[in-house]
């Protein structure tokens, strides 16, 4: 089964850590994204520019209406994403707990997601 | 004659069937209309043909063929639409026919940590406990459709988000048993706390499943002593007015001495396994208040539960049994060291008890206000009515 991991991550802490304690963490997750690769479970996924860097684009009366910033102001905002290929949910929740540990001086909320089958 | 025996396969065996029904569909909403059909089969049939000799392998091979009918329709279906999708369409074979513990699949299933425990709780007693849906809303005072959609919601998170359908790995068995544990004591105290009889009953029911299932685990025992212990003094906690009688005084003769001899047996065994967990301490305790309540042991067993939960509630409880094994000073003191019960009726009332019985009228008067307050059935408001009443100045 495919499911979506979004990784939803404290970016506080971006501001107070030193550029090595950043580095090091980006480091832990392109050797994880190569054991996900080696264990043929990787479909997938992608890091994302800070939330800041967003624009949240709506319909008002029939207009867009482009904003800044991301959709939802909370403390965790969505980071990055993997789109994995697995057995069940057991072993998606087991991927999601490897990449919470990724993270040592911010935490990240792993929200998983299976992906829709769509029949034509 | 057919129509008892239909009912006593129902009873006894439809949860086994229906969870090897679901191992070879994969689905819990075929498997239940299946064995919905067999059964309608054989309250046609076996009048006129004669009941089976094994009437409940009948009814698993007529509910197996009707589900190899309907897949084969589908296939067909599918087929025509040129669409192949035939791996979610075949009748699992490649399995033994029956496993013995499929009915512990249907048990970590329902009970899987990814459904919340409303989810559970509501599933268990749908699936493996065969209660319908009203009866399941009524039991939870929510309005049927929203149960229904809880289980239909619970359903389709299993098949769409792939709940798998196995037994735990070992490392994860312990854990996954005491998920198992809760849901079925959350209905076990649903049951108590409302006096509903039939739900409590059909918690040990499943617990009784759970532990023939799984021998020899200390806290399924445990917890199924627990609840037969508990359960056994259901005809002394009202007296004929309908008023609430505590458990000191209690009339004695109206305990089911057979269930007390069970559940004393029970945690005796579950102890012996050297495995201390939570449910065995709470049913270690529950059989001393039946053997004629030891306050010091009580505070004991108590003591030695709050390394496992240091929550409130056995605070309270380890308050109340040194009130009475200590003295009350102590009692309230550790009582209104405990924080974050506002609300929690039990808290007030165990208070108001023990102010009263330190000597303190006034104050256990207020605290008796606040309880009554709270309280959420009638025949527990009353008791304390009358309780209250008795701190009136003369």
């Amino acid at each position: 089964m495919k499911y979506m991991l979004m990784i939803y991550e404290d970016q506080a802490p971006y501001a107070s850590v030193s550029q090595e304690e950043q580095g090091a963490l980006f480091q832990r997750y392109i050797s994880f994204t190569n054991d996900l690769h080696t264990e043929g479970k990787m479909l997938g996924g992608d890091a994302l520019e800070p939330s800041f860097k967003a624009t949240t684009v709506r319909l008002k009366d029939g207009k867009r209406l482009s904003t800044d910033g991301p959709y939802a102001e909370s403390k965790e905002q969505l980071a990055g994403y993997y789109i994995v290929d697995v057995k069940d949910i057991e072993e998606a929740t087991a991927i999601a707990e490897r990449i919470c540990r990724l993270h040592t001086w911010n935490h990240a909320i792993l929200e998983v997601r299976p992906v829709m089958v769509i029949e034509a | 004659m057919v129509a008892r025996v239909i009912e006593s396969v129902y009873r006894e065996e439809r949860s086994r069937i229906l969870a090897t029904l679901i191992r070879w569909s994969r689905s819990i909403d075929d498997a239940e209309e299946v064995l919905h059909d067999a059964f309608a089969a054989a309250s046609v049939k076996w009048p006129g043909e004669g009941i089976p000799a094994k009437p409940g392998a009948w009814i698993l091979e007529t509910a197996r063929n009707r589900l190899i009918d309907r897949r084969r329709v589908e296939v067909r279906r599918r087929e025509l639409l040129a669409q192949h999708h035939p791996t979610a369409l075949v009748v699992d074979r490649s399995e033994p026919e029956v496993l013995a513990d499929d009915i512990l699949r249907l048990f970590f299933t329902c009970c899987h940590p990814v459904m919340s425990p409303e989810a559970q709780i509501a599933l268990t007693l749908r699936t493996v406990g065969g209660l319908a849906t009203p009866e399941i809303a009524r039991a939870f005072l929510v309005p049927e459709a929203t149960m229904a959609q809880r289980i239909v919601r619970a359903k389709a998170k299993i098949l769409d988000a792939g709940v798998p359908y196995r037994l735990p790995c070992a490392e994860d068995l312990t854990e996954r048993v005491e998920r198992v544990l809760k849901v079925i004591y959350l209905i076990f105290n649903e049951g108590y706390s409302q006096m509903r009889q039939d739900l409590s009953f059909e918690a040990i029911r499943l617990g009784r499943l759970l532990n023939e299932w799984l021998p020899g685990e200390a806290e399924v025992e445990g917890a199924l002593a627990l609840m037969i212990l508990t359960h056994a003094r259901r005809d002394a906690r009202m007296d004929d007015a309908g008023r609430l009688v505590m458990l000191d005084e209690q009339d004695r003769g109206r305990w089911h001495s057979d269930e007390i001899a069970e559940g004393v047996g029970l945690v005796e065994r579950a102890l012996r396994r050297k495995s201390l967990g939570p449910y065995q301490l709470q049913a270690a305790i529950a059989a001393v208040h039946c053997e004629g309540t030891d306050w010091v042991q009580v505070a004991r067993l108590y003591e030695e539960l709050l390394r496992f939960d240091s929550g409130p509630v056995v605070r309270l409880n380890h308050a109340v049994a040194m009130g009475y094994s200590c003295s009350w000073e102590v009692g309230l003191r550790l009582v209104d060291a405990i924080e974050d019960l506002g609300e929690y009726q039990p808290w007030h009332a165990a208070r108001a008890q023990m102010l009263l019985r330190a000597g303190k009228a006034a104050e256990a008067r207020v605290a008796f206000e606040t309880a009554i307050e709270l309280s959420r059935n009638s025949a527990e408001r009353e008791y304390l009515i009358r309780v209250q009443a008795t701190t009136n100045p003369a």
